[in-house]
């Protein structure tokens, strides 16, 4: 992360002397901007299908975009986008998103749904997804007010194979129903 | 070096007006607040506004608009296509002034740049240190006949608002077994997959309202953009709804209109369609060629870094009006390239070098109500010129699954509401 941060600085300076030539690349933010179109200004998206990428870890979201990149993790559209960037560029974005407040969402969700998904909470994912999903520093994507639709879809990429699971959440996952995942999303969706 | 030049003239000529001078309000101004003008409160202008207050709060931004609402062209054809109200396109100008923009609603008439001000029809006059223009599009008369009055029978629906209401009034009133004759624009124009996207819209509605009805596309080109996907969508879903005839079969697509007749001209044929969609060529906003920031192709030649006209100093020039290819005539290219630019004039009012610019465009066009495709492309700038990253982007796959065409659909509506509130939010 520091690593990064100097480069960042690094860059920075190099524009800030001037050199017009130097073929620098985009500030964080020039590159951050870029994505609002989709996922929200500052990565707070006000949805339902695109996820809000605020307070995601740098590190989940480089991982996310190399991933989309190679095609190990199947999309219809990002990968075509996470194609026209560099490692470099992805930790420049991912610096902007990291820094903001988790976004909070106001959807509809099913209330027993909600408290079932509750119960199952602390023994399938709290060990990963702590903070009720949102401790960035799990580096595992932030679930807490996560929009439904965007969870919905991951999980079905995830039983599809075009998204690899962790092996502890596939132990997780393969124990339970799909009526226990959708209250488990819309818990995830509730939080507020 | 120009820019260094007259920021240095400016300078001096700052400190000689706080002598004493009066009557040279921008220049006087100009050892004060930095003030920027933007001409133009569509996508590409209201997104720089916000984004030039977002990065430097200490900027004036002036934002000269007459409408008080804006209607996107983007998801009108879904208006057309039944699925959608046309409020769900309006927004207003209310999130603009939060952050701090002053927002006028008067038309612009003239943009001085030697003296950097603009002028209006209230009488206004505002000086700037940067002027922004986002006017959009005009129609240029390459059709006989398709006057004023003629676009109130045969709607061109290019800009959203009365023309999308007209269209759909239109359609609602067109008995079964009935002709809608679309005519698309040569290129360069706002929207390039548009005019099939609507062709799509109209069909889906006609399948499944009156299904006997035809849909006859005379184009002005040879070939159109996401072409084998748009052919694909109307063989899979409105198999033999959709005529498509190139430019070539008809002599150059059509060329008169005779709007109380009802009737429609090519070269050779003659056509009485129940629902005529023409659409004209394009320019850029007529406010550009009065400023004489175009070129003799009607649109406005920009530097590819920071937008700058290469006419006029001073003057940026951003959305459907630039000549700003490779990157698109669409909306998500319009709030990208406002980003580019409310960094880059934040920038220079502040004396600074502009940094490097990054430019994303993605285009969904909704063929069938759980069908959705798109384009995508990551640009960034080569030898002082836009340019696509290579290996980047690119569109749906032909053979991409019944489950991700029914997510980019979902993909195209969250796109929808979160650019809208990125620009007016």
């Amino acid at each position: 992360m520091s690593v990064n941060k100097s480069l960042a600085v690094l860059l920075g300076c190099g524009m800030m002397l001037g050199t017009a030539q130097l073929s620098a690349a985009p500030t964080a933010t020039m590159l951050a901007d870029t994505c609002a179109g989709c996922h929200g200004t500052d990565g707070a998206s006000v949805g339902p299908a695109s996820p809000s990428l605020a307070g995601m870890s740098e590190i989940y979201i480089v991982d996310s975009m190399k991933a989309f990149k190679s095609g190990e993790r199947g999309s219809t559209i990002m990968g075509r986008i996470a194609k026209g960037y560099s490692d470099e560029e992805f930790q420049l974005m991912a610096s902007v998103f990291a820094k903001q407040p988790i976004a909070i969402t106001s959807q509809k969700t099913d209330a027993a749904k909600v408290a079932a998904g509750e119960e199952l909470f602390g023994s399938n994912c709290e060990k990963c997804h702590d903070e009720r999903g949102g401790l960035a520093d799990d580096d595992a994507g932030i679930l807490y007010s996560q929009w439904l639709p965007y969870m919905q879809y991951s999980m079905e990429d995830f039983m599809g194979g075009t998204r690899e699971m962790p092996k502890k959440m596939k132990k997780k996952v393969e124990k339970l129903s799909d009526a226990e995942i959708e209250a488990l999303l819309q818990f995830f969706a509730s939080q507020q | 070096m120009n820019k260094i030049n007259r920021r240095s003239f400016i300078k001096i000529a700052g400190s000689a007006a706080a002598v004493g001078a009066v009557g040279f309000p921008s220049i006087a101004a100009a050892a004060g607040k930095k003030r920027v003008v933007i001409v133009g409160g569509g996508t590409a202008g209201a997104t720089a506004a916000k984004y030039i207050r977002r990065a430097d709060a200490s900027v004036e931004v002036t934002l000269i608009e007459p409408n008080k609402h804006y209607y996107t062209c983007y998801l009108s054809n879904e208006v057309l296509g039944g699925g959608r109200k046309m409020d769900s396109l309006k927004f207003g100008y209310d999130g603009l002034a939060k952050h701090g923009v002053t927002v006028v609603h008067d038309t612009v008439t003239g943009i001085d740049a030697k003296g950097q001000k603009v002028t209006t029809k209230g009488g206004k006059s505002f000086g700037y240190d940067r002027c922004i223009v986002a006017p959009g599009i005009s129609f240029v008369d390459n059709i006989k006949g398709y006057d004023q009055a003629a676009m109130e029978k045969m709607p061109h629906a290019w800009k959203a608002g009365s023309q999308t209401a007209l269209l759909r009034k239109q359609l609602e009133g067109m008995a079964d077994g009935g002709t809608v004759l679309i005519a698309p624009p040569p290129n360069p124009f706002r929207c390039p997959p548009g005019p099939y996207e609507r062709a799509c819209q109209i069909a889906s509605y006609l399948k499944q309202n009156k299904p006997k009805s035809k849909i006859l596309i005379l184009d002005k080109k040879d070939k159109f953009s996401k072409q084998g996907l748009f052919t694909q969508a109307w063989d899979r879903h409105y198999k033999g709804m959709i005529e498509w005839v190139k430019a070539e079969d008809t002599g150059g697509g059509v060329m008169r209109v005779d709007a109380n007749a009802g009737k429609v001209f090519t070269e050779f044929d003659e056509y009485k369609p129940d629902v005529a969609n023409i659409i004209p060529a394009q320019v850029a906003g007529s406010i550009a060629k009065t400023a004489g920031l175009t070129d003799d192709s009607g649109w406005c030649p920009v530097a590819g870094k920071t937008f700058e006209s290469t006419i006029h100093k001073g003057i940026h020039v951003i959305g459907d009006a630039a000549i700003q290819s490779p990157l698109p005539k669409s909306g998500y290219a319009a709030n990208s390239e406002a980003k580019v630019v409310a960094a880059a004039v934040v920038d220079l009012v502040n004396g600074r070098e502009p940094g490097t610019p990054s430019w994303v465009n993605t285009c969904y066009s909704i063929v069938a109500p759980n069908d959705g495709i798109s384009v995508a492309m990551v640009y960034n700038l080569v030898d002082g010129k836009v340019a696509k990253v290579e290996g980047s982007g690119g569109l749906t796959p032909m053979d991409s699954s019944p489950q991700d065409r029914a997510r980019e659909v979902q993909y195209a509506y969250s796109w929808f509401k979160n650019i809208t509130s990125d620009i007016f939010g």
